[in-house]
Parts: structure tokens; sequence; C-alpha cells
């Protein structure tokens, strides 16, 4: 009993780090329709950035970059802040500039003048999450409104090219090694539940604390999507994109903050995977495992991705311990997809995906 | 002024219907074939048949197959790299248990056991479709995956689990030089372009493109959904099966699992769309460019004389590889047969535009 508990908590803890991916597919997937499939290779990307600017050896360039851009962020969220509290007084495009470059400046001078190398975790995940925003900004501005209005598949296809760039980009500037990622996270098996059963069942205190980021991250996605006027914004937009714009929402602004919310989803989903098997490249990977979560949870739901998540962790888990030695082992690859396919065929717009209505 | 149909007149529905109804078009293939089964086996080298021309052509195969369920059919698929590791160990196992089978029929059976694989992966079409199909279908090539790493029976319980193609030999003829080679590629590429273009034509080709364009109205129409989806399934894995043994027993000769795996079905899937959807033209197009691409790409920084390491040649290949394909598909979506077509459309009033 003992043992089966364990495998099922072992399996709802992994199926939280599934969740954390799927979670950054279903925001893009909401509000534009897009399939992202890129979204494993931000993960990938977001964790390089993160390590390789937390470690000392790249070249200074790198750092006086990295600062740059996180100046322009800084910069550009004070000059926001200003417009919104003062509304009246719109502090104009000029002065906004001067403010964003002035704070690219300092960001680029402080890099320049400390030598800017091994940063500490504080200003890293920061200048990560801002590299983040920026990639957003270059991808919706690139890629996606270029091919507005095309179809579905094409799209589809279009994040799959630049799943090929992010992934040669990350790896030309940030090197292509197997990176430890160390923030502190308490990695120590620990025993719980040891009154009830004797020995206790094993689980993992990383997998503990990512369990415990995903519930404050979808807690923090819930009200911002919810409470917000931006979330309202995006809902309005993953409702009917024509009717969003008609009533005055800009279109093109809304997708650069999906993807860049998608974005930071996605440097917390490597921050967790990256601290648990170290940054590298077989991390992209973890998208396809995503993707049946994807179909059993629904393409659209937020809740979705999360339960599909816990559901397709501990379904993988079960089988490969009571099904896999009848089977030969390494059944983990295939089972979740076939675990997701017999749920479709039942219920083919997933567990909580809206229901397909179809006119002619 | 030479593209130029005025004056062809069409006397019978036969010349009507033809594949090629104008002259100049006749006349071009006509060439082209020459060219490809008598000029190229003459001049080319043997790196260019090894490298491009037999990939080329291998792929072209699986692209149509690909395109007949994509481009035609309009069921988005990511399993195409099981189908075809499926033609591939049915041929091997074909070849390794009855050997005195000739290998063309192997070749055709191997192509029938992958369409069964098919239709069986199909059927979840016939209740989801888009994405959650693409999905779907990639429960098809993990499996397939597992199947032929870890069932030892499909490989021979070789320990390696790296299987060896037997010697290519038709009717006691041996297939050895790579211009041999080149050539059972290219009629095999030949049977399986004219084919398409005909089953596309005609009444199976139409029930798939009415279930393309909206699936609702072709069957209120009368078209039956589950025979229309099924039969593309079993078309199009056919094609991907036979292409998959010929890469297999052709190409790499000797080959594990990983020959077919999840890329293998993405760059299929980007020569459909890069070459042009619902085109047979299209599908020859995108796998030329995605064969050339990769050899180009790596061939560059030696022929420029810039020193970088391999890492970083196969890192920029693929920046480079993804921009592009961003980049054609901003420039033109409909792909490779589009711009063709468009060009064709030009050179008919050319040099007077009215």
């Amino acid at each position: 009993m003992g043992f089966f508990i364990e495998v099922v908590l072992g399996g709802l803890l992994a199926g939280v780090l599934y969740s954390l991916v799927a979670l950054g597919f279903v925001l893009i997937f909401k509000a534009s329709g897009v399939f992202n499939f890129a979204q494993g290779a931000m993960v990938l990307f977001a964790a390089l950035t993160l390590v390789r600017l937390m470690s000392a050896d790249l070249p200074a360039a790198h750092y006086w970059g990295a600062a740059a851009v996180l100046g322009i962020a800084i910069g550009y969220v004070v000059t926001l802040a200003w417009a919104s509290f003062r509304p009246g007084a719109p502090p104009g495009r000029a002065r906004n500039w001067g403010v964003t470059g002035a704070f690219a400046a300092i960001g680029l001078g402080l890099a320049v003048a400390f030598g800017g190398r091994g940063w500490q975790a504080w200003v890293a995940i920061p200048a990560a999450a801002a590299i983040m925003g920026l990639m957003a900004i270059a991808i919706e501005k690139l890629v996606l409104r270029p091919l507005v209005n095309q179809e579905p598949i094409i799209l589809f296809m279009a994040t799959i090219g630049i799943t090929f760039f992010i992934d040669g980009f990350g790896q030309t500037i940030w090197g292509s090694e197997i990176y430890t990622l160390d923030l502190g996270i308490p990695k120590n098996p620990l025993f719980i539940l040891e009154s009830l059963f004797e020995g206790g069942v094993l689980v993992n205190e990383l997998d503990v604390f990512a369990a415990v980021i995903a519930g404050v991250l979808v807690a923090v996605l819930a009200v911002f999507f919810q409470k917000t006027r931006i979330g309202r914004a995006l809902r309005a937009v993953a409702d009917d994109h024509q009717a969003a714009q008609s009533v005055g929402i800009p279109l093109n602004q809304i997708w650069v903050i999906v993807w860049t919310v998608a974005g930071f989803v996605a440097l917390v989903a490597g921050i967790v995977w990256g601290s648990k098997l170290g940054v590298q490249f077989s991390i992209a990977l973890v998208a396809l495992k995503a993707l049946p979560v994807l179909i059993l949870g629904g393409f659209t739901s937020v809740p979705g991705a999360i339960v599909g998540g816990l559901i397709i962790g501990m379904g993988e888990k079960l089988a490969e311990v009571y099904l896999g030695p009848t089977f030969g082992g390494g059944i983990e690859n295939w089972f979740a997809y076939m675990l997701a396919l017999v749920v479709l065929l039942f219920r083919p717009q997933g567990l909580f995906g809206e229901r397909i209505i179809e006119r002619i | 002024m030479i593209y130029r149909e005025a004056g062809q007149f069409k006397t019978s529905y036969r010349a009507d219907q033809a594949v090629f109804p104008i002259l100049q078009d006749r006349v071009a293939m006509a060439l082209i074939l020459l060219l490809a089964y008598v000029a190229i086996p003459l001049l080319a080298s043997d790196y260019l048949f090894l490298a491009i021309l037999i990939p080329f052509l291998i792929l072209s195969i699986a692209a149509i197959g690909l395109n007949i369920l994509v481009g035609y059919c309009g069921q988005i698929s990511l399993g195409t790299g099981g189908f075809m590791a499926v033609g591939a160990y049915a041929a091997y196992n074909l070849a390794l248990r009855v050997p005195e089978l000739n290998l063309l029929a192997v070749f055709v059976l191997a192509g029938g056991a992958a369409a069964l694989v098919g239709v069986v992966f199909g059927i979840p079409s016939l209740r989801i479709k888009g994405f959650y199909l693409a999905v779907a279908t990639l429960a098809a090539q993990f499996f397939l995956d597992w199947v032929f790493s870890r069932i030892g029976w499909f490989t021979n319980y070789t320990p390696s689990g790296s299987v060896t193609a037997p010697q290519i030999r038709i009717f006691g003829y041996v297939f050895h030089s790579p211009a041999e080679k080149y050539l059972l590629c290219l009629a095999l590429a030949t049977v399986a372009a004219v084919a398409a273009k005909n089953l596309v034509r005609g009444r199976l080709g139409r029930s798939w493109m009415a279930i393309r364009d909206m699936d609702i109205a072709a069957e209120i129409i009368g078209i039956r959904p589950l025979q229309a989806k099924l039969s593309a399934f079993a078309v199009s894995s056919f094609f991907c099966g036979v292409s998959g043994a010929l890469w297999a027993f052709v190409f790499l000769e000797s080959w594990e699992p990983l020959a077919f795996d999840i890329n293998r079905s993405f760059s299929l899937l980007f020569m459909v769309i890069i070459g042009g959807l619902g085109s047979i033209l299209g599908s020859f197009l995108g796998a030329a460019f995605i064969t050339i691409v990769p050899v180009f790409l790596n061939q560059l920084p030696t022929v420029l004389g810039i020193p970088i390491s391999t890492a970083m040649i196969s890192h920029l290949e693929f920046m480079i590889f993804g921009a592009l394909i961003v980049f054609f598909l901003i420039a033109e979506p409909h792909g490779l047969a589009r711009l063709w077509a468009v060009g064709k459309q030009k050179l008919r009033l050319w040099p007077f535009p009215h």
C-alpha cells in the first residue's frame, strides 16, 4: 500500500511538471489560436539564459547585452506605470523612449562597471524574463503579424520553424553543454506519512517545491486573467478576435503580452526542470510530454492543463511500474499518448475543453 | 510567347481530361523525364546520387503520401515516420523470412502493412480533428518507435537493434552502383506520382477534397466520412510504407529505429507545406528543398573558408533552417507549387501582358 501511494504521489508530482509546460501552450492557444510548438524550445532557451547568466565563463558582451535588455524592460515598465498613474498627462512618446533608454544605459553601465560576470539569481531571473519578453515581441513582429489570417496549420508550421530557430540560437549564444542550475532549491529525499505506513512514503523535496510553484503560478494567472484589465482583454481576444478588435482592444499588443506571459511560464518551467535534470537540450523534448496533457485536458482550459498533467503523470508512473514488466519496459514514452487517445475517443474536446459546435 | 495554348483545340472528352492538356507541358514533361532517365545517370557523380538524388526521390514518395493525407484530405498527421518504419521493418522481415519473394513484391507488401497500421491509427480521425488529431497521430509515432526498438522479433533479435538490409536483387538483377539504385528509385517515384495524380483526379480524390473542405457538408451530400478518411489514411500510409522500405533498403542499408523518429515526421510535414498542400508537383519541390538545403548549409562554411566548429555549424544550420521555413511561410504560405503556378500564368501572357 505504501509503495502504491509512493508511486501515485511520484506520478502526481511529475505530472505537475508536465502541467507547467502545458500551461504555456494553453495560454497561447487560448489567446491567439496558435498551437505553439515552440513552447519546449522556449523552456530550454529560458533555462539556458538563466543558467548562463549565473555562470561566469561567457564573453563579457553577453552580460552587457542582457543588462541592456533588463534595463529596457525596467524602463518600459516604469513608463507604463507612470502613464497609468497620471492618466491626464501622457508622458509623450519622446519622453517614453528617453526614460526607457536611460534605464537601458544605466543597466549597461552597471554591467560594464562591475565586470558583469556571474550574476546573482535575483538579477539573472528578471533578466531572463526580460529576454523572454523581447523574444515575444520579436516573434509577434516578425512571424505572427505577417501571418495573420493564415490557416492554423501554417501558423503551426511557423512555430516549428521558430522551434528550430530558438534551439539553434540558444545553443549558439549560450553554449550547448549540460549545465547544473542551483538556485538553492532543496533536493533531499523526504519521508512523509511515517505514522501511517511502515517506512513512510518517499518523495523528493524538489518535486514538492515544484508543486507549490505550480500552484502559486496558477493562482497568479487566475487572478491576472479574472481581475485585471489586461486579463479581461485577453479573455475577450480568446473569445473572438474580430469582436475584440472592433471594441478597441489592440490585438497586436495582446499577442505580445500573451507570448510574454507564456515566456515567463516557460522560465518557471525551465527553472524547475533545470534544477531537476540539469539544463540541457533534452529539456526541449519535455514539450512532447506536454502534448498528451493538452489533448487530455483540452487546448483551451487552464484547469485542464493542470488536471491533465496530474492524470498523465500518475497514469504514466503506474503503467511503468505495474504494466511495464509485462510489456518489456520503456512504455512511458507512448503510454501517455495512448491514454489521451482513449479519452479522446469518448470526449473529442478533451476533459475540460469547450464543446465543439459545428455549423454549416 | 512560347508558352501559349492558342490554337490547341480539344475535340474529345479524353483530350479535355488529360493530365497535361497543353502541348508545351507535355513536351516539358517528356524533356524532364528524358533528363532524369538518360542524361542524369550518364552524367551525375556518385556523390550526387547518394547524397541528394536518391534521398530526394525516396522522400518524394513519402511526401506524396503525406500530401494525400494532409493536403487532399485535410487530416494532419505527425506519425509519418512511424508509418515509414512499419514499411521498412515489414520489408526487412519479409525479405528475411520469405527469401524467395521478389523484392518488388516485398516493397508492395511492406506498403500494404503500413496501410493496415495507418488505418488503425486513422480511426480516431473519425471523432477528432485538427490539432487534436495531429497530437493523436503522435501516439502512432511513439508507439511504433517503441515497438521496433523493444520487440525483438521485428529486428530478428539482433543485440544492437540495428538491422542490415539484404542485397537489392530484382528478377535476378543486382542493383549495385548508385546510378542503378537511382534508376530504381526514379522508376518507383514515377509510378507513385502517376498513381497519386490519377487517384486525386478520380472519385476517391474528390471525396477526400470534399471532406477536407467541410466534412459535415460532404457527409450531407453523400460522401461517407468513414470510407473517405480511412482510405486517405490507407493510401497515404501505403506510399509512406513503400518509401520507408526504400529508405531502409536503398539509402540506409543498415539502420535502427532512430532513423524513423519524430524528426522524420516533421521534415516530411515541412516538405509538404513548403512544397504546397494539395499538389503532387509540390511534393517533389518540397522534398527537393528540404533535401538540398541541409547539404548546402553544411557545405557553406567550408566553401567560404570560415573556420567554425562542427557543433557551431549544426546550431547555425538549425537557425538558418528555422528562419528559412518561417520566411517561406510568410512569403508564400501556399508553397512552391503556387509560385510555379503563378509563374506559369505570367508566362502565358509574356511578353505582351494584355
